[in-house]
């Protein structure tokens, strides 16, 4: 193998003093730059929850993610054995105790959130039960940094997009001929409208996100979201909203709770 | 008049490293930083067995020292946003060093490894020989070069818990999402433990030393070199002693 030895040279007193200065200039000026910036980074206004530079470089970060997105990119899944028995709840908004579940349907806007009354569809839990069932046994993922391999059944969102010919400008089912004609984003909200998120189509449309009615092969618990929330293994559970009381579509991202206090939007595993 | 006197410089540091070195500073610190405020919101690690803890990561007055509690989206936000740097910045380096040569004197090879128990006991007062060194000693060598593959390491993990399911091969290749966490958060405490070793390196080794990294070289102690010989003999002497 090649030596390879630091070179040496002879040079005056001189000019050691002149190169030390003009390195140690350099290195303060950039040092002073550094800091100024962070103390500009942090004089900055917020958006949504979380300083505008940042915001900025999270969307793009974002764009960079769903570049790369693929929907063939499947979560794993388990043996039923590997099901967490006590699964964890986390967060309550829009979970209120004195809610009347006799009065619950499921209102649906086939549009933005603007409600024209020729637009609206109400379904009931058996309307989501007649669709072909699914279930998933995955790592469950919190925003938090803590994950648990958790049991859900109910059904596709997709099947439930085709079957009710819902996300479309045009009114018909979804056709994977047509994308352009698909709505960019779902909004879905608590019946309170307490809590609330936007999800991307492409990500809602994934095989593997469903609208859930069971957890552990049994009816969903009232604090795990009854009677429908939906699963969505490739967020964090944030998006997993639970007690879902409206569904709108939307060319714009629809409002979202964690996302106005600092989080990225898309919130993507 | 007498000529200016000449020192004998040793070029240490190219520019390209030094200024790796110096953007990695601020930009690994506000990593760990904000790494911090990611992991206070589920903060499980300790170093224990059973129901005894010896070391819990971590107490909350550190992080209320730090002020580190509640800030999870600032975290993420500022997390995300200095990857870009981090990795910018190591991917420079690394190219670097690989097409300039440098590599040949940061690279352990197998006397490496041999030499740097010798290094660790010289360092410590327990024994006078001190092992031979280019430009770094053989613990040095396995220090920075540790150091490099570290923050591979951190980009890999950190990689595998920010898109598990996009770079679902990578998460599982590390052991899955709960063991790419952990070895996302052992590498910090890696270069938390580094850096201490590296600051009291630093001040013992005095200033000459330091001030390489911010010159680039070294003022070699001791007189000057004499001027050679062969620069007195006749100029006309010099071309045919090359060609023999």
């Amino acid at each position: 193998m090649k030596k390879k030895e630091l070179k040496e040279e002879e040079i005056t007193g001189g000019s050691i003093k002149r190169k030390t200065l003009v390195s140690f200039s350099v290195f303060f000026v950039l040092a002073g730059l550094g800091i100024g910036g962070w103390v500009w980074l942090n004089k900055q206004d917020t958006s949504d929850g979380t300083l505008k530079p940042l915001r900025k470089v999270l969307n793009v970060n974002e764009k960079v993610n769903n570049a790369f997105f693929s929907d063939n990119h499947l979560v794993k899944e388990y043996p039923k054995s590997k099901a967490e028995k006590d699964v964890r709840v986390n967060g309550d908004v829009g979970m209120g105790e004195d809610y009347k579940f006799e009065n619950w349907k499921l209102t649906i806007n086939r549009h933005p959130e603007s409600m024209s009354p020729d637009s609206v569809l109400y379904l009931t839990i058996n309307d989501v039960r007649s669709l072909p069932y699914k279930g998933i046994i995955f790592d469950f993922k919190c925003i938090e940094g803590w994950s648990q391999v958790t049991n859900w059944g109910g059904v596709k969102f997709s099947d439930f997009l085709a079957r009710y010919h819902l996300g479309t400008h045009s009114g018909r089912a979804p056709d994977p001929n047509h994308p352009e004609d698909l709505y960019k984003y779902v909004g879905l909200m608590t019946p309170d409208s307490a809590y609330y998120v936007g999800v991307d189509m492409k990500s809602m449309m994934h095989p593997q996100t469903i609208l859930a009615y069971e957890m552990n092969d049994s009816v969903l618990p009232v604090d795990q979201g009854y009677p429908v929330r939906l699963i969505i293994p490739i967020k964090y559970g944030i998006k997993s909203i639970k007690r879902i009381g409206y569904i709108y579509f939307s060319d714009t991202r629809p409002k979202d709770y964690w996302f106005e206090r600092g989080y990225d939007y898309d919130a993507a595993l | 008049m007498a000529p200016p006197e000449k020192k004998v410089i040793i070029k240490k540091h190219p520019l390209v490293i030094r200024w790796a070195h110096w953007i990695n500073f601020p930009v690994l610190g506000i990593m760990i930083w904000s790494g911090l405020m990611i992991y206070w919101a589920n903060d499980i690690y300790r170093i224990g067995w059973g129901d005894k803890t010896v070391l819990k990561f971590f107490p909350d007055s550190f992080y209320s020292a730090l002020n580190l509690d509640g800030r999870l989206s600032d975290g993420m936000a500022l997390h995300f946003f200095l990857m870009w740097f981090f990795f910018l910045n190591g991917f420079i380096y690394v190219l670097y060093t690989i097409i300039s040569g440098e590599w040949r004197l940061l690279v352990p090879n197998r006397r490496s490894f041999k030499e740097v128990w010798q290094v660790v006991l010289h360092d410590l007062h327990i024994i006078k020989y001190e092992p031979p060194s280019a430009k770094y000693n053989a613990a040095q060598k396995i220090a920075y070069t540790s150091i490099i593959i570290m923050g591979f390491g951190s980009l890999l993990t950190g990689l595998s818990i920010y898109k598990p399911v996009q770079f679902g091969w990578l998460c599982a290749m590390l052991g899955g999402y709960e063991w790419a966490r952990i070895e996302h958060f052992v590498l910090t405490i890696g270069y938390v433990l580094f850096f201490l070793v590296h600051i009291i390196q630093v001040i013992i080794h005095g200033w000459n030393n330091f001030q390489a990294m911010i010159t680039g070289f070294e003022i070699k102690k001791g007189k000057p070199v004499p001027t050679p010989v062969e620069v007195d003999k006749p100029a006309e002497e010099k071309p045919a002693n090359k060609q023999q």
